[in-house]
């Protein structure tokens, strides 16, 4: 992907006129939006309606499912991320990923946050890892808490921990946009908590599109919402409303996005 | 139909029992529980009492009693004393009285008695003196419990012989190389020969394996060549295809007679590739061998008998590692094989490995594809190289088991012992390997 096309648009992601396929069978229709930079954007709807769908299309994670397809446009910097001559990998670096299911490698806390740098090719002394670990793990707001053990394995943290370690790693690759799919539902209240105020602090340098079924969570954290629905005819999601949190969840311009957001619906 | 389940005496919904008939329901439904595990217990003890049956024959045959007979007995020689104790001059004046001159003269020639260590010496008046002859042999139970009519019997045909008892699993037994006779046989040969295929088939079905099971998990529906062209589309579609024969037909290959891998072994690598598999195209030749019947040959057949599981279980192993390690690293930018090599195959590989030693360990034992491809059934020197006559523990065993001296059953038990031994160190390295694996991955 070429950084020419590199833009001061403030736009990070635009997609257009975007449909995703899993075989034949259409998952999602017709997206088109944009999100901001150094904004949290929230995408939520009831489940099933492709909300994931839509966010691992933002990194060419669907790729990887074998019968999965995307057609239209998805923008990143004014390029498209699937024109034939991008590379997913490229994207992948750029464009990071954080996972429902908290997922550190069963290696050290230290070679969880150096593998992302190594595999991109990364070039420096051992004190400059170090540092690089050392930022990441502040970064995640897990420092503190593991400085002392950056030598035990990844797996022996606990699950919101776990989940920091995962931000910390996707963050060490220094990344424009990080992408989070439900990234607290497997935690509790204080752990999530942790993660969203890491969220605000992360917002000042990437982007952040997250998905949550947690409407409270969308509210606090996310500065713009995206509102999916499954269409009821041919069961694909669509996108009903986009606009600022606020405007979605006090004044929502679709019945069906009140309904939801209200708790009266699906 | 759907009228009638309408009606409304179809619509009742049984009864559950309550009160005594509750608590007999469930006390017929514990008994029923009892019986299954009372019949589970049975198929245990059953396998549980062959178990013991086996190791019953095999030790009852490899320890046991032997009828000895001595030219002379020690004690004559030595007025009582054990030969062990005497100085080496005593030991020399008693070779000098009792050998013939001639004879003594020549073990002079070799070497000078004075020279000569104790040990040395000792051993020449057990061989050329003493001379023990095993004259009979009796299982360890015929030893042990039935000592009166075992003696009985050997004072009728043999008033000079003693019954001794007897180890024939010994060190001796397995560092010294086969002879035919069988009291001073052992099994070094069959050893080293096993050791050689082990090793061999393990490093050529090992990387064929895993690589071909990483293909088959990791790859199969890439489509390597260039879509845009008719070649490269023609391409893709023979290597899936082929992918997917293999991957539908590699159960079928693991169940094939080994048999059939013997008779495939000797059509290609014993025939077809001797030049190869006989050293002759690397310029060695083996006057002993002088055709493909090699260690080599034997390793590439015993490596496709092995490929199957081999694969089977690797991808298996590949398998289990989550997809969620995959999709982290593709998120944080990493190839395929990146992910392959620095994810996939470090989690797999405890699994691989256990699997890979299983299923070759499962090879030590196999005979069949050997003997089709020409291994040797007697053979006293020891393999030196890739293109060596071999023979293995399974080949020898057999060997001996075929043979009607009851010496040559003795023997061929304790070389089931000793077989037995290796393939149980084997399946114990693999289990120790993988929780070393396995620890190292979740500590570190
Ligand atoms: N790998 C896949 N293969 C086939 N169909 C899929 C796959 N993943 C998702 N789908 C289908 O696509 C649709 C959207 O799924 P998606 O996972 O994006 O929903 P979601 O909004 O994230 O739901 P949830 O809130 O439950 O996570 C669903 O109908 C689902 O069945
Ligand atoms: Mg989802």
């Amino acid at each position: 992907m070429s950084t020419t096309t590199m833009n001061d648009s403030k736009y990070a992601i635009e997609t257009r006129a975007m449909n995703i396929y899993y075989g034949a069978f259409r998952a999602v229709k017709d997206v088109t939006f944009s999100i901001e930079r150094n904004k949290i954007t929230a995408l939520i709807g009831p489940s099933g309606c492709g909300k994931s769908t839509v966010l691992r299309s933002f990194n060419r994670m669907n790729d990887l499912i074998p019968g999965a397809r995307t057609e239209g446009e998805v923008l990143y910097h004014g390029q498209n991320l699937y024109d034939p001559d991008v590379d997913a990998v490229q994207v992948r670096r750029q464009i990071g990923m954080v996972f429902q299911k908290p997922n550190p490698f069963p290696k050290s806390i230290y070679d969880n946050i150096a593998y992302g740098p190594r595999i991109n090719g990364w070039k420096g002394t051992r004190a400059e890892m170090d540092e690089l670990v050392e930022r990441a793990l502040v970064g995640a707001a897990l420092w503190d808490e593991v400085k002392d053990k950056l030598n035990q394995s990844g797996l022996s943290l606990s699950g919101g921990q776990q989940q920091r370690l995962c931000i910390a790693r996707a963050i060490a690759v220094q990344p424009e946009v990080i992408l989070m799919d439900e990234p607290c539902s497997a935690l509790d209240p204080i752990s999530t908590l942790k993660i969203e105020e890491l969220m605000l602090e992360l917002r000042q340098r990437y982007t952040i599109v997250i998905v949550t079924h947690n409407m409270q969570q969308a509210a606090r954290v996310s500065d713009y919402t995206a509102f999916f629905l499954m269409d009821k005819e041919d069961r694909a999601g669509e996108l009903v409303e986009y606009d600022v949190t606020s405007k979605v969840f006090q004044n929502p311009a679709d019945k069906r996005t009140e309904e939801y957001v209200s708790g009266r619906f699906g | 139909m759907s009228t009638e389940s309408l009606r409304p005496e179809r619509q009742s919904i049984g009864s559950l029992p309550e009160g005594e008939a509750a608590r007999q329901n469930v006390s017929s439904r514990q008994r029923r529980g009892k019986i299954w595990q009372g019949i589970l217990l049975a198929c245990t003890i059953f396998g549980i009492i062959i178990l013991l049956m086996l190791a019953y024959n095999i030790v009852n045959d490899a320890f046991g009693g032997i009828g000895v007979q001595y030219a002379v007995e020690e004690e004559d020689l030595t007025d009582g004393r054990p030969l062990e104790e005497l100085s080496q001059a005593e030991l020399i004046a008693i070779l000098e009285t009792n050998l013939r001159s001639r004879v003594l003269k020549n073990l002079e020639r070799e070497r000078p008695l004075a020279e000569r260590s104790r040990e040395e010496l000792i051993d020449i008046i057990n061989d050329e003196i003493i001379k023990p002859e095993v004259v009979a042999v009796y299982s360890l139970s015929e030893f042990l419990f039935d000592r009166p009519t075992i003696e009985a019997e050997l004072r009728k045909s043999h008033p000079r012989a003693e019954i001794e008892f007897k180890s024939w699993l010994s060190w001796d037994f397995i560092v010294t190389p086969m002879s035919s006779n069988p009291v001073e046989a052992g099994i070094r040969t069959a050893i080293l020969g096993t050791l050689y295929l082990l090793w061999l088939t393990m490093l050529i079905s090992f990387p064929l394996g895993v690589g071909a099971a990483i293909y088959l998990e990791e790859y199969k529906n890439d489509k390597p060549f260039d879509e845009r062209i008719p070649a490269g589309r023609w391409m893709n579609n023979a290597i899936q295809r082929s992918a997917g024969l293999i991957e539908t037909n590699i159960y079928n290959l693991s169940g094939v007679p080994s048999i059939i891998y013997g008779i495939l072994g000797l059509a290609i690598f014993v025939r077809a590739l001797e030049q190869f598999t006989s050293g002759a195209v690397f310029g060695y030749a083996d006057p002993t061998t002088a055709n493909g019947r090699t260690i080599l040959s034997a390793a590439l057949t015993m490596s496709l008998l092995v490929l199957p599981v081999v694969i089977i279980s690797s991808q298996e192993a590949i398998r289990a590692v989550p997809g969620s390690m995959r999709q982290a690293s593709y998120g944080l930018g990493a190839t395929k094989w990146q992910t392959v090599w620095k994810i996939v195959l470090p989690n797999a590989m405890p699994g691989i490995l256990t699997g890979t030693i299983l299923s070759i360990s499962r090879a030590i034992g196999e005979t069949a594809p050997l003997i089709v491809i020409g291994a040797s059934t007697f053979i006293v020197t020891d393999p030196t190289s890739l293109f060596s006559k071999f023979t293995v523990l399974p080949l020898q065993i057999y060997n001996w088991t075929s043979r009607p001296q009851p010496e040559f059953r003795a023997i061929a038990a304790a070389g089931i012992i000793v077989l037995l031994v290796l393939l149980l160190s084997l399946n114990a390295a693999a289990i120790l390997l993988r929780n070393y694996l396995r620890s190292k991955r979740v500590s570190t």
